[in-house]
């Protein structure tokens, strides 16, 4: 099996989903392309957390991790809610798979742009300020396309590994080899 | 529970003759083929057999199909074996967008060694250009692979204009068949191709067992060197359980081909002509009609793949999925991307292939089972509750 019981159980009954038209905070990570996106709304009354909904779009542990996050944060004082880490949520699920781990880390995540958003808004006095999107995105670019090694932030035109030159196609945004006739991973020809 | 398997793609289930006429290879007949006792020699005769039914499968002569243990062995002998016994005439090779990570990272690798390659598109239907592979064609092109037909989105490519294109301009041409093979008509003289790569796992041979054509007097530098095996082109003691195991699978399939396809394509076509009317927001992946008999493949906005794999599963359906979560590199499907879909709808990418023995009622069961999955996922997508406001705001203006 690929989960653990406690996962298939939150990912076939998850807990809390929904949206919350009234929200008093908005929390939005991911994005499909790295294939999970969460959004989570929260209730605040005092300085607890009196309600709290979510919506996730990805995979089964996507949506275990929301969903335990979610029944872990409820009735939680701010504070305590933004002590709720991702390797906790991993525990309380008894573990997930290792490729799995990054999606342990959006839930939490989420939760705690959703605060921020609510203590954005409180700060402002206007309801309904914009949303607060975090700034968890994952740059399709992150691995070199031949050997599949991490390319380090600002060193996305070399692979140290295979000593070439790289660069983004215009076309898929793929990183590519630089100079080359056409895409590898889209197949358009490059500029120049 | 009721189980209905739609998973042909990634494998097969042995065919009980098939299995049949391997036990005696896992049991007495324990020969090494490469032995002049009679011992070996009753191996010998087995392996010649299965080597003599494989080439008929494809129209080939014996002496010209090769065993390896995997479509991607055969696949990596094709690419890295003729580059290399070919550089001396040039060192670039052209390849699709769609092939199989078995012929592009070899690709790669030998970019790596001072070879390069160029890319061809595809469209939107998955479908290849014979004009796209000759305007990529240089003076130094010395092999092209183009496979056959693609197991994500089931189009069938024009392999044969292909090969006409590349045998004008004097380069070699390999075809992945590994999709294809056992399932549509295939032969390589009519297709006039160089070197072709089949899989006894997808025609109900057993895992392990699979082939690689290659066109009698075509030099090729091995991947396993040692024994004189294969005529010298692929070292090691021969797989014989499963080299009988796959000759009898080709037998089995040559002549039940047409049988199968006239009995697999309505119920494809009622798979695909169902599922799009019952679920809103689906879209077919790959050609409507170019596709292989036994495949409907799609992709449903607002959900991923693995959400719907893991759901349908609870109730016996096995399905597979090119989204990004359902692979454990976590990179969704290349094929899809080639295609022009963005990436949020190759998320929800799901792949239904039939096997032998898939019924009416099979269908049924799987279209009636769908609709709630893609209900449940997309009451917890923030993609679907989007989209409902953005329709709403539109309809209110």
């Amino acid at each position: 099996m690929l989960y653990s019981d406690k996962v298939m159980n939150h990912f076939l009954n998850p807990r809390n989903v929904g949206v919350l038209a009234d929200a008093d905070g908005v929390g939005q990570v991911g994005n499909p392309v790295c294939g999970d996106m969460m959004t989570f709304y929260i209730k605040v009354k005092g300085d607890r957390l009196e309600d709290v909904k979510f919506q996730t779009f990805g995979c089964g542990a996507a949506i275990a991790v929301s969903s335990m996050v979610s029944e872990m944060a409820k009735g939680k004082t701010l504070d305590e809610a933004m002590k709720i880490t991702n390797s906790l949520v991993a525990e309380e699920l008894g573990g997930l798979p290792k490729n799995k781990l990054h999606c342990s880390n959006l839930g939490a995540d989420a939760l705690h742009a959703a605060i921020e958003n609510f203590k954005a808004r409180q700060k402002s006095a206007e309801k309904g300020a914009s949303m607060v999107v975090d700034s968890h995105e994952h740059d399709e670019g992150c691995a070199c396309p031949y050997c599949e090694g991490t390319l380090e932030e600002g060193e996305k035109e070399f692979c140290k590994a295979c000593q070439i030159e790289l660069e983004e196609c215009p076309s898929c945004g793929g990183i590519t080899k630089k100079g080359a006739e056409a895409c590898i991973h889209c197949g358009k020809p490059l500029a120049g | 529970m009721r189980k209905a398997y739609f998973d042909h793609i990634a494998a097969t289930h042995l065919h009980p003759e098939a299995l049949r006429a391997m036990l005696p290879y896992l049991g007495d007949v324990y020969g090494n083929p490469q032995s002049l006792h009679s011992a070996g020699q009753q191996a010998l005769a087995a392996v010649d057999a299965a080597r003599s039914e494989v080439a008929g499968l494809i129209g080939a002569g014996s002496e010209e199909v090769y065993f390896t243990a995997s479509g991607s062995e055969a696949n990596n002998l094709a690419v890295k074996g003729l580059a290399q016994a070919y550089q001396a005439k040039g060192k670039h090779i052209v390849v699709s967008a769609i092939e199989h990570l078995s012929v592009l990272n070899p690709v790669k690798s030998l970019e790596k060694l001072g070879f390069s390659s160029t890319t061809v598109p595809v469209d939107g239907t998955g479908l290849i250009d014979p004009a796209e592979v000759e305007k990529a064609i240089r003076k130094d092109t010395i092999l092209v692979s183009v496979m056959t037909a693609n197991s994500e989105v089931g189009t069938v490519e024009p392999v044969a204009e292909i090969a006409r294109v590349c045998r004008a301009r004097n380069v070699l041409f390999h075809t992945d068949a590994v999709a294809a093979a056992g399932s549509i008509s295939l032969n390589v003289r009519d297709l006039d191709v160089d070197a072709l790569s089949l899989a006894g796992d997808q025609f109900y041979g057993p895992k392990g067992s699979a082939a690689l054509f290659l066109k009698k007097g075509t030099r090729i530098v091995p991947l396993v060197e040692g024994g004189i095996q294969e005529g010298g082109r692929r070292a090691g003691t021969e797989n014989v359980a499963a080299i009988v195991g796959l000759g009898k699978a080709a037998a089995i399939a040559r002549a039940g081909m047409e049988a199968k396809a006239a009995r697999a394509i309505p119920l494809r076509d009622l798979l695909i002509e169902e599922l799009v009317c019952r679920v809103d927001h689906v879209v077919l992946t790959g050609h409507r009609t170019r596709r292989l008999p036994h495949h409907a493949s799609f992709c449903i906005e607002f959900v991923e793949g693995e959400g719907m794999l893991l759901l349908l599963d609870m109730q016996g359906i096995s399905a597979s999925s090119g989204s990004a979560c359902t692979s454990k590199a976590l990179k969704v499907s290349h094929v899809l991307l080639a295609m022009g879909l963005d990436h949020a709808l190759a998320q929800g990418s799901l792949v239904f292939s039939l096997i032998d023995g898939t019924g009416r009622e099979d269908v049924e069961y799987l279209l009636d089972g769908f609709p709630p999955v893609i209900e449940r996922l997309r009451k917890m997508s923030p993609l679907y509750t989007q989209y409902l406001k953005e329709r709403n705001d539109a309809l209110q203006r």
